[in-house]
This record gives C-alpha cells, sequence and structure tokens, in this order.
C-alpha cells in the first residue's frame, strides 16, 4: 500500500511538474513585452495611452481569471486582431523578418555540413606512419621492442 | 559589402515610398470594409448605406474627446434621421468598452467594430474622433478631424447634405 502511495505521489509531481512547466503563471510584465498597445505601434509595456491602460486592464481581469499566457493572447487576438501580437506582417518588406532566420539557420546548418565533412576527409587522408606505434601491454613485450629497434 | 548595404538602401527607401499614403481627399470614393456590428451579431458596410448621406464616425471608448461629442453626435442624429445616416465606427477597441460607452450615453444609431483598426487605416485617419461626409454615391464631401463640440458644428459641417435633403422635400 505505501508503494502505492509512494508511485502516486511520485506521479504527481512529475506530472504536475510538466503540466506547470507547459503552462506558466501569466504576468502583465511578461505579456507588455510580447504584445502591441493597439493604437501607439510600440509594445504595450512602452505606452502610457489611455488605450494601453484599457489593455492593460483587460489582460488583468483574465490573469485574474486564471487564464493562461496563450490563452490571454488569443482573448486579445480576438478583440484586435492579429496585429495585437508583437509580430510582423508577412507582407512585403516585413516578410524578410521572416525569410533570413529561415536562410540564415539553413545557411549555418550548410556550413556545418561542410564543416564536418571535411574534417571526416582530412582525418581518413592522415597517413598511417605518422601515427605512433601501439603502446606495448608489458615489460617482455617493450624489452623485445626495444631489442629489435636497437638489433641487439 | 558595397552590394549588400545597396540592397539595403533600396529595401529602406521602398518601405519609405510605400508607406507615404495621403489621405483621401473630396469626390474620392470612401474604402469600404465589412465589419462585426456593436452589438455583435452581424456584419455590416457602408456599402450598405448606398443611396443614403452618411456621416462617418470613428470613435473609441478611450478616447476622451469622443465622450465629448457623443451628446451631440447623438442629439443630431435623432434630429435628422431620414436625411442622414450616421454610422460609427468603433476602432481599436475592446468590445466590453464600447458596448458600455453605447449604453452610457444612449447611443443607438447603427456601429461597426474596426478591432485591428485597418479600416481606419483605410480611411487615413490620424487619430479619433473624425468624420466624414460620404453623398449617396459613396464619394467623399467633407472629412474633420477632432471632436465636434456642439450639435450647430456637426450641422455646419453636414450642411450639403441636409441642403440636399429639403431640396428633395415636396414644396408646400
Amino acid at each position: 500500500m505505501k508503494r502505492l502511495i509512494s508511485i502516486v505521489l511520485v506521479l504527481t509531481f512529475v506530472f504536475g511538474g510538466v503540466a506547470s512547466a507547459a503552462e506558466p503563471q501569466a504576468s502583465l510584465p511578461q505579456l507588455e513585452d510580447e504584445v502591441m498597445c493597439p493604437i501607439c505601434g510600440t509594445l504595450l509595456g512602452l505606452s502610457r495611452a489611455p488605450a494601453a491602460e484599457r489593455e492593460r486592464v483587460f489582460i488583468r481581469g483574465l490573469i485574474k481569471q486564471g487564464k493562461n499566457e496563450d490563452e490571454i493572447k488569443d482573448a486579445l487576438v480576438a478583440e484586435y486582431g492579429p496585429q495585437v501580437l508583437a509580430l510582423p506582417d508577412d507582407e512585403g518588406i516585413n516578410f524578410f523578418a521572416y525569410l533570413v532566420p529561415v536562410l540564415a539557420f539553413i545557411l549555418a546548418a550548410l556550413a556545418v555540413l561542410y564543416s564536418v565533412i571535411r574534417w571526416r576527409r582530412n582525418k581518413r587522408s592522415e597517413a598511417p606512419a605518422d601515427r605512433p606505434p601501439p603502446t606495448p601491454k608489458s615489460d617482455n613485450e617493450l624489452l623485445d621492442r626495444d631489442m629489435e629497434k636497437y638489433d641487439l | 559589402m558595397v552590394l549588400g548595404v545597396a540592397a539595403l538602401l533600396g529595401f529602406l527607401t521602398w518601405g519609405l515610398v510605400t508607406s507615404g499614403d495621403s489621405g483621401i481627399g473630396p469626390g474620392d470614393p470612401v474604402p469600404t470594409a465589412t465589419l462585426p456590428t456593436l452589438p455583435p451579431g452581424s456584419e455590416a458596410s457602408l456599402e450598405d448605406f448606398r443611396g443614403e448621406w452618411v456621416l462617418l464616425n470613428v470613435w473609441a471608448s478611450w478616447c476622451v474627446p469622443c465622450r465629448d461629442e457623443s451628446p451631440a453626435l447623438e442629439q443630431f442624429e435623432k434630429n435628422n434621421r431620414g436625411s442622414i445616416s450616421v454610422l460609427g465606427v468603433d476602432t481599436r477597441d475592446l468590445s466590453g468598452d464600447a458596448m458600455k460607452f453605447l449604453e452610457e450615453y444612449d447611443i443607438n444609431y447603427a456601429q461597426i467594430r474596426d478591432a485591428s483598426g485597418d479600416y481606419a487605416d483605410d480611411l487615413k485617419t490620424t487619430g479619433v474622433p473624425e468624420s466624414f461626409l460620404i453623398d449617396p454615391d459613396g464619394n467623399l464631401v467633407a472629412h474633420y478631424s477632432g471632436p465636434f463640440r456642439t450639435e450647430a458644428e456637426i450641422e455646419k459641417f453636414a450642411a450639403p447634405a441636409l441642403a440636399a435633403e429639403s431640396k428633395e422635400e415636396p414644396a408646400g
């Protein structure tokens, strides 16, 4: 019985920990850096405009209701549209904000791949003669080797 | 290196050129958009008012000058119903706040909700409140930035609509 209780407690800790890690407690200061003020064109945290203050009141209300960060962002999108999320548009010149990181990642991956291939090729082409002789396993072997070396 | 700098400058110039929008001038067609109504439950557009004179008023509940002009606007609409329609466009606002605003000022004319502010951008507004007088063909007649302080100010702004309506009324 004790063992069963212990297992249940451990599982509760493990899965409880995972759940709380997946849905962190939302906070206004954190959200202020991730969403926009609807009229200012800046992050919410940088604005003291009346519309921004109303947005803060709205977020505080949702935090009080126990909503997590994703739920609050969904509610903000429902109220103000997707522009409220601090993400650039995917049209015109702003599209490069999405394209450049992807291209950079692909280029970096190709560079790493090229380096690995080159390193392995160099390693293979190293001459075996350059390698030191294997370490002798015993005194007798050492003696034999020295005898061969000095032709005694 | 030089190519990179040139490309960057090119992108910046392109961004500046494409962002330089000018406002809508008298005689220009006023943009339309189908948006949710306030109270929610339906959709409406300026297009629905074709054939009528329209005073389109862009507002938000967080805007203090919008509060100041609301009683005059509501009174104007009541006194001139039939001659001109008033269409409110609530922009970049919380729906709950907007509904409270409408109840507080007992506003009954048609309202659409521009949650993202995209429609206000299409109208080239620079703030709230802003009002547009639109003829029955959907073209701009006059534009007013800022709050109306009195009903008389609104009547002066909407004079072309009121004059057109009085001409149409049969004599006697």
